[in-house]
């Protein structure tokens, strides 16, 4: 019992990360219909960025959030604005291989510049824990970022149902042609979409960053995790994202705890095959007509 | 109010609007009547700048639209309620109303555009936490009339409003498009059912495969002898 209690609450303190950079991906697939091929690699960046003024400035890798999200924001604006708003209308594979190239870009950039080792962040509280009873423990840093994600969840999720800036990004992503007509300026809430989905994956790296090695490569496995948990969840769908996240973090964890963790990809992989095969729009998806 | 000259415009290759002239003067419903593939909806979608004309010239109260993005015809008031209705399926109603009113400066009037809007349509009232892709399609029609006044529209531009609609709904819309006229909207209706919005129009024009063959009066397009054999099977 007490294994499966410790595994269900990691898996869910790091599903919470998951979510985050499964909302993000999701959130630029639904208002543009682009693929972002380089979310791994934006988040990438936003470990870097934890990294950097941990280092160089040693600001905390969870206070460095109050500068990252905010900065990973113009990043995605910028990236939104100068190439990706200029090819929303071309076919696919152009999309596809421009936003594959701009990861590679990223990854190499960064390469250049600190080299392909391995860092780390240590901080005092990287490997403490505490007790929960009963022979589960809870990692500090897992919770912490658990708790930032959950706060920056909810405050997404108000943003998007209760503001007229969150509606009309909805309004985008369900009809583009009719939100023109609605006044809404379709551009700018690309660039507020791609803005908000790159500070989502810059903040999920610099929530990872004291459990995880940083290099300039690691963007790949997010990437392939964020399609995971976005297709699981619904193409397009926030709340989907959400409850893809939180499931691949349990699946993960369990898998982990119960077979191996050599064998948790493979867990995660035939659950997102059965998950396809039974409900091929995903969780919270709607099939499309 | 609104005024249209020698426009052209191509979607690729082909060409499907030729010189096509068109003015709608303050306080008038204008009819643009056709079959299927004239060119109707597609001058709309020039007006609203939801594409880019060829060329001629597209001016609404001496402001020159062909260089102005979608958004901001909006703000000019000239508000258009689509084809097909597009309503924003996951939203409620009541939200797909905030939307109509998304410009800024309509915002300050939403509550009373809601109360004008519930006015017209109660049944709108009734469904208002109903999302919109599980409504009828009447309700849907209601709702995106509904949204486009939410924006305070100076012109109202309205595409085959009355499409898959019964019988009994068509004439309820005609006659709501007729009263939020007399309340000082100025209307350009674009529509297939020929008989009704010429009934209602102060003028009207006829376009065949994208070019305006005819103009006149609503009720003198009626008894026009090319109008009753094209399109009105006398």
């Amino acid at each position: 019992m007490a294994v499966f209690l410790q595994s269900l609450i990691s898996g869910i303190l790091i599903g919470g990360v998951y979510a985050l950079i499964g909302i993000g991906l999701t959130l630029i697939f639904g208002v543009m219909r682009v693929i972002n091929f380089a979310h791994g690699d934006i988040l990438m960046v936003g470990m870097y960025l934890t990294y950097i003024l941990f280092t160089f400035a040693g600001i905390d890798p969870f206070v460095s959030v109050l500068i990252s999200f905010p900065l990973m924001f113009i990043f995605g604006g910028f990236l939104q604005k100068v190439f990706i708003n200029r090819v929303l209308n071309a076919v696919a594979q152009n999309q596809i291989l421009l936003t594959i190239g701009l990861g590679l870009i990223m990854s190499n950039t960064v390469m250049l510049i600190f080299t392909s080792d391995y860092k780390i962040i240590t901080t005092s509280y990287s490997s403490s824990t505490f007790q929960l009873g009963g022979g589960v423990s809870v990692s500090w840093p897992l919770l912490i970022s658990f708790l930032i994600t959950s706060a920056i969840t909810a405050v997404l999720y108000w943003f998007l149902l209760k503001t007229d800036t969150g509606q009309a990004i909805r309004a985008t992503a369900q009809d583009r042609e009719a939100a023109q007509l609605m006044g809404i300026n379709v551009k700018r809430m690309s660039i507020i979409a791609f803005g908000l989905g790159s500070a989502l994956a810059g903040t999920a790296g610099a929530l990872i960053s004291p459990t995880y090695y940083i290099f300039p490569q690691v963007g790949s496995t997010f990437t392939l995790k964020a399609f995971v948990i976005t297709v699981l969840g619904g193409m397009g769908s926030v709340v989907g994202a959400t409850l893809g996240g939180v499931l691949i973090g349990i699946t993960e964890s369990m898998s982990a705890a119960y077979i191996s963790s050599g064998w948790k990809d493979v867990v995660v992989f035939s659950l997102f095959l059965l998950v396809l095969l039974l409900k091929p729009s995903g969780l919270m998806g709607k099939s499309r007509t | 109010m609104l005024r249209i000259e020698k426009l052209n415009f191509s979607y690729g290759d082909l060409k499907v609007l030729w010189d096509v002239d068109l003015e709608v003067k303050e306080g008038e419903i204008v009819t643009v009547v056709g079959a299927n593939g004239a060119g109707k909806s597609t001058t709309l979608k020039n007006i609203s700048r939801l594409v880019k004309p060829d060329s001629g010239a597209l001016t609404f109260d001496g402001q020159d639209l062909s260089r102005l993005p979608s958004h901001r015809v909006v703000e000019l008031g000239v508000v258009q309620v689509p084809e097909g209705r597009r309503i924003f399926p996951e939203m409620t109603v009541m939200e797909n109303l905030r939307m109509g009113s998304y410009v800024k400066g309509t915002r300050k009037d939403r509550e009373r555009n809601v109360e004008w809007v519930f006015d017209l349509f109660p049944r709108l009232q009734e469904r208002q936490k109903q999302l919109g892709g599980t409504m009828s399609g009447g309700e849907q029609q209601m709702l995106a009339i509904a949204r486009g006044l939410m924006a305070n529209p100076k012109l109202l531009l309205l595409d085959e409003p009355s499409l898959g609609l019964s019988p009994l709904l068509v004439k309820n819309i005609f006659d709501i498009i007729t009263g939020i006229n007399r309340q000082g909207v100025t209307i350009l209706l674009v529509e297939q059912n020929v008989y009704q919005s010429l009934r209602i129009a102060h003028r009207a024009y006829v376009m065949e495969t994208g070019r305006v063959v005819l103009t006149g009066g609503g009720q003198e397009l009626l008894d026009n002898e090319h109008v009753k054999k094209a399109f009105l099977g006398m």
